[in-house]
């Protein structure tokens, strides 16, 4: 079980109130729980990677444990506590707007 | 009893503006989409209760919205409803991909960026959606990067019409200061093979089958902003409307000039005549009168707001270059919005009603074909767009 956190605008739009929680079949890696969470909620797809390249969009982070993996490959496993549930998978949207 | 949908797209989310035929008391619904930029939302014309909407961010990208009961509730086409073999639900509403496949013998090029140099296309947004006189579930999109997408299942699914983007002046193209957007799509009632749209700073290009090939149409523009005043692309074309009884007879507002064109913008002339600036941005022609058309002039292209603080509609009878200031009702002084080049529309009531928006939150509705204003709502987020519906 995964928890994913989203940004308020993402929760909105995909209508759920809080933290999302996600199964991920096999070994989850940044690939995998954002393709089991768009899986889940096709409205998010490219809200958080572009639909044709599937980069990240530039104003949003990934954080992992406390630790920026944004510049990290899809294909990077994720530590067991964000696969234990534990600590949550974290999308953030740059601080800025108006 | 006739009925008066006014839809406004602001920079955060959407309002619905209704009233009946008097237009005299509005009901406010909104927002819609707290948060986001709303660049545009539509109702087709087979179906007034079938809305379009494009819902934007900087941070999460483009999202579809499609209302089926006049904007009451709305949903992501495609984002919950379409199941795919798997069982999972497919959203693709959001999906604008550009075309590079073989079939189309059109790859993707490059465009002309600020400083001269190539750069690839991307998808930023979308500006505007058109959808259809006949289908409820056609559209077509124009979006930045520019680049002209077509629905024909309600907006799940979305599809490049490649030959806009491919005909071979795409390399010099550029984004204007709003980047580089097609933000203009007319489509012709009488002849549904044939298509206007128009790119900041490319042009207007017109379609006469159906979408496959395309030409551009800027012969008699001067834009003295570019190397070549008189060139085939380049131009900063901010609106262009028409009147759906007079197809071939468009009206342009370029970046400075108010044109218009009676071939189907095979040629243009000028017809800004006495207006006391011809920089502006909307353009739109009375519904009953098509001689009759209204811009906004603003002070320049540096100075984006009306000249002497005062906000004034000019109206000519005459199809350009005699043109009358409107004022009873808009502020005259201390003034320093501007009118987007998608904030003004006409309802088609028997006395014509005009809308248009400001930055500054105020949407103005004339029941009189312009000769009285009032304001149906003051403090708005920033307008972006504005579309009326006309249900008799």
């Amino acid at each position: 079980m995964i928890v994913v956190v989203l940004p308020q605008h993402l929760r909105t739009l995909a209508g759920v109130p809080g933290d999302v929680r996600l199964e991920v079949k096999g070994q989850a890696t940044l690939g995998s729980v954002l393709d089991a969470l768009e899986d889940r909620f096709p409205m998010l797809r490219g809200t958080i990677r572009d639909h044709g390249t599937l980069k990240r969009r530039p104003f949003l982070r990934f954080f992992v444990c406390s630790e920026d993996w944004s510049h990290e490959s899809p294909d990077t496993p994720l530590p067991a506590e964000v696969t234990s549930g534990k600590e949550p998978f974290m999308v953030i949207g740059a601080i800025a707007g108006g | 009893m006739s009925k008066v949908r006014v839809l406004v797209g602001t920079k955060k989310g959407a309002f619905i503006l209704t009233s009946d035929g008097k237009r005299d008391k509005w009901e406010v619904s909104g927002p819609h989409f707290t948060g986001w930029e709303i660049y545009h939302l539509k109702g087709s014309p087979a179906d007034p209760n079938r809305l379009y909407a494009s819902q934007s961010s900087g941070w999460f990208g483009q999202i579809i919205q499609r209302s089926s009961d006049g904007g009451k509730t709305w949903e992501t086409p495609g984002g919950g409803m379409q199941m795919a073999p798997g069982g999972m639900p497919a959203g693709e509403s959001n999906k604008f991909v550009y075309d590079t496949s073989a079939e189309t013998g059109r790859p993707l090029t490059t465009h002309q960026w600020y400083d001269g140099t190539q750069h690839p296309w991307e998808f930023k947004r979308v500006w505007h959606i058109e959808p259809s006189f006949t289908d409820p579930d056609t559209a077509y999109a124009g979006i930045e990067d520019a680049a002209i997408f077509r629905t024909t299942d309600g907006g799940k699914s979305w599809h490049e019409l490649p030959g806009l983007r491919g005909h071979g002046t795409g390399p010099k193209w550029q984004p204007g200061a709003g980047g580089m957007c097609l933000h203009t799509i007319i489509l012709d009632k009488s002849n549904p093979q044939r298509i206007f749209i128009a790119i900041s700073a490319a042009g207007a290009f017109r379609t006469d089958d159906g979408g496959k090939t395309w030409k551009p149409i800027n012969r008699g523009l001067k834009s003295n902003y570019i190397p070549d005043p008189h060139a085939e692309v380049g131009h900063c074309v901010h609106h262009i409307a028409m009147h759906p009884s007079r197809a071939g007879v468009l009206f342009m507002q370029k970046h400075w000039d108010v044109m218009r064109s009676d071939d189907a913008g095979d040629s243009w002339h000028e017809v800004s005549g006495n207006l006391p600036t011809d920089f502006g941005f909307v353009i739109d022609v009375h519904a009953h009168e098509p001689e009759t058309i209204y811009v906004v002039p603003i002070k320049s292209d540096s100075e984006h707001f009306p000249l002497d603080g005062a906000l004034r509609v000019y109206r000519s009878r005459s199809g350009g270059n005699e043109w009358e200031p409107l004022t009873k009702g808009l502020p005259q002084s201390n003034c320093y919005v501007n009118v987007l080049r998608d904030a003004m529309a006409v309802d088609t009531l028997d006395s014509c009603g005009i809308y248009f928006g400001t930055t500054g939150g105020q949407v103005y509705a004339s029941a009189d074909g312009g000769d009285n204003w009032s304001p149906i709502v003051r403090d708005l987020p920033a307008v972006l767009s504005v579309e009326v519906q006309t249900i008799l």
